[in-house]
């Protein structure tokens, strides 16, 4: 999962709905792996499928839409915090997800596994759901680096936050573990100072 | 600033890291069988032990069977994911309370109960309702995988420290109106993501007079509101629940413990990001009519207008109109229990409406108790004699029917009555229809066969 990030242009997924939960990105019952293979095929499992495994009417079904970006309306990921849910969504193939609110595990979850949540305005994410319903193959560039993301469609374009640590972790494919496991002598430090 | 929040967190600041996160000292982390595996396939893939495994206590809890725990589960995925938990700790020499062990349960109803959660501690676990342990006055909170790993590798997690909030609930709770109705009151103002990216204190009379168990409850419940977490400052309540429990500070560190404890408040000069204030007044028992717990109402009222496409498609999931009355539906399922209403006063409640009644011929009644705890204390106040006469029976510990990962499921189209945390859409079982409250009402719904304001019982 680890991979570096700087500049992605794609096409989106739109999925223009609030407070998706994270037993929707991955129902409970795909939760018995105890590894992190295979999730993406699971992905919004019971909005895709129905019971007999036949496809229902859903933007994932829906060959008019792909790419790397997924587009969601706010509050996205609220609920349970399994990773799974980050699994599933970089399993399936997105690397971004816009939306205009995250719920702040799942952000931090997304981030962990080489996800990038970009955080827009509503006025933003109107005009990108907006372009993308007059055109699928409406085009969408965020550039790490800037910290920018553009609606090519339109060519609004808006700054997205990012802290400088977690920016230099994803473009250099990096994690926490690596940056914890080096500063363990300040962790013994606290704790003699707390004993 | 100088609120209880910031004086536990910044105690536990490692290191702040150059434009980036916190580093956070991590005092307790419990792990399930769910979101560990991965995390402890990390330590192995980079070589790495256990920084300090006499913090970190493991318990499944999620694919437990609630019955026949004795013998082994029958479906071989979750039997996998229980062996491997036991596995792990075995390998990394932490903790286990195994299945059908005593000491085993819901991990957010052990946890306090055995005096692991503790006034100042920062706990972690992977699971959004750590929440929970907040109530012990410890800034408690979920995590991901990843930071699963983080904490089993070096004790510490990377997070920026979350803005203040301050909710306080000022006045006397009605007749009939518990702590589970306090916290689905307080969602249905500020919605479900109405605390996102907020610590929050809960404070005033209300909350103050709340039972430890109650305090759980409303803490337990802070993630729906979107909060990483809810506490309670410590007090008298707090001090009498931790004494003489298993793990907690015995003798002459008792003393030392509680004093120390006692200064565990927020500053009268606190100033917090955001106040919320509710009058207790105000509040009825309520219930759940969407797909989110904030889509709820009091009980006398009607079910509102959709204000958008989501809220339109809660409606058709749920098999509801807007303007209708949530009373006289017909109830299909019960569910008692979960790490928000699992414990033994939850039982009481539910048993000061059953008793002396029946349970209604059509409603199928799970009642599971948080932990085999609770589960002693229920057989010990003859609460289990009192429901087995009113047609219930009380199933073995476990998260059960919350999240619907062991057999405990609830088919599809069906309506529950449930004491859990979340109805989103299939939480219970795919195509479950879900209506969170009390265990009150929820004790009101099995002896009707229909919801039932449970105060016409009291």
């Amino acid at each position: 999962m680890k991979q570096k990030f700087d500049i992605i242009k794609s096409t989106c997924v739109p999925l223009p709905l609030e407070n998706v939960d994270t037993d929707q990105i991955i129902p409970a019952r795909f939760l018995k792996a105890t590894d992190k293979e295979g999730f993406g095929d699971n992905l919004f499992r019971d909005w895709r499928y129905n019971a007999d495994g036949t496809k229902r009417d859903f933007v994932l079904n829906d060959p008019t839409y792909s790419g790397e970006i997924l587009v969601a309306g706010k509050n996205f990921g609220c609920g349970s915090s399994r990773e799974h849910a980050a699994w599933a969504i970089a399993g399936y193939g997105f690397r971004v997800v816009v939306s205009s609110f995250f719920a702040d595990i799942h952000k931090q979850n997304e981030l962990n596994n080489f996800v990038l949540p970009v955080v827009v305005s509503e006025d933003f994410l109107t005009e990108l759901f907006g372009s993308i319903q007059a055109d699928p193959k409406t085009l969408v560039t965020v550039n790490v680096p800037e910290q920018t993301v553009t609606n090519e469609a339109t060519g609004q374009s808006e700054h997205f936050d990012i802290n400088g640590y977690k920016k230099y972790c994803l473009m250099n494919a990096l994690d926490d573990i690596d940056f914890l496991l080096e500063n363990q002598a300040k962790i013994e430090e606290w704790e003699k100072k707390n004993a | 600033m100088n609120t209880l929040f910031d004086k536990i967190w910044d105690k536990h600041v490692v290191q702040i890291v150059e434009d980036g996160p916190t580093q956070l000292y991590i005092d307790r982390l419990y792990c399930h069988e769910v979101t560990s595996p991965q995390a402890f396939a990390g330590m192995r893939a980079r070589g790495l032990k256990c920084l300090r495994p006499q913090q970190i206590f493991c318990m499944p809890d999620h694919n437990t069977p609630t019955h026949d725990q004795d013998k082994p589960i029958a479906d071989p995925v979750s039997r996998r994911q229980v062996d491997t938990l036991a596995q792990n700790a075995r390998d990394f020499g932490l903790t286990h309370f195994g299945m059908f062990d005593r000491n085993n349960g819901v991990i957010h109803v052990v946890g306090p109960e055995q005096g692991l959660s503790l006034p100042g501690m920062t706990i972690v676990c992977g699971d959004s309702h750590t929440s929970t342990h907040g109530a012990m006055g410890a800034v408690a909170f979920g995590i991901g995988t990843s930071e699963v790993e983080m904490v089993l590798a070096s004790q510490c997690i990377l997070q920026a420290k979350p803005r203040s909030m301050r909710i306080t609930v000022n006045g006397t709770l009605n007749r009939g109106v518990t702590a589970k109705d306090v916290a689905l009151y307080i969602m249905s103002k500020i919605t479900t993501s109405g605390a996102t990216g907020y610590f929050v204190e809960y404070a005033g009379e209300a909350v103050r007079n709340l039972s430890m168990e109650g305090r759980l409850t409303l803490c337990n419940l802070s993630i729906e509101m979107g909060a990483r977490g809810g506490f309670i400052a410590p007090d008298e309540v707090t001090f009498e629940y931790i004494k003489g429990r298993p793990y907690a500070p015995k003798g002459e560190a008792w003393e030392k413990a509680v004093a120390e404890w006692s200064t565990l408040k927020s500053g009268e000069d606190a100033v917090f990001d955001r106040e919320e204030t509710f009058d207790a007044a105000d509040i009825e028992p309520m219930i759940t009519y969407g797909t989110n717990p904030g889509m709820g109402i009091g009980i006398s009222q009607t079910i509102p207008e959709p204000a958008s496409a989501s809220d339109e498609k809660a409606l058709e999931y749920m098999q509801f109109q807007a303007g209708e009355q949530m009373t006289g539906k017909t109830v299909d399922y019960v569910f008692l229990g979960a790490c928000t209403n699992g414990r033994i006063e939850d039982f009481r409640a539910f048993a000061s409406i059953a008793r002396g009644r029946k349970k209604a011929d059509g409603v199928t009644a799970w009642l599971v108790p948080g932990s085999w705890k609770v589960l002693e204390q229920i057989r010990e106040e003859g609460i289990d004699k009192e429901l087995e006469a009113a047609g219930f029976e009380i199933r073995q510990p476990g998260c059960s029917a919350c999240l619907a990962m062991n057999d405990d499921k609830i088919p599809a189209g069906k309506l529950s009555v449930s004491t859990s945390n979340r109805n989103f859409e299939g939480r219970q079982g795919p195509g479950a229809r879900t209506c969170l409250a009390s265990p009150l009402m929820a004790a009101a719904a099995a002896v009707t066969g229909v919801i039932t304001d449970p105060r016409d019982l009291l």
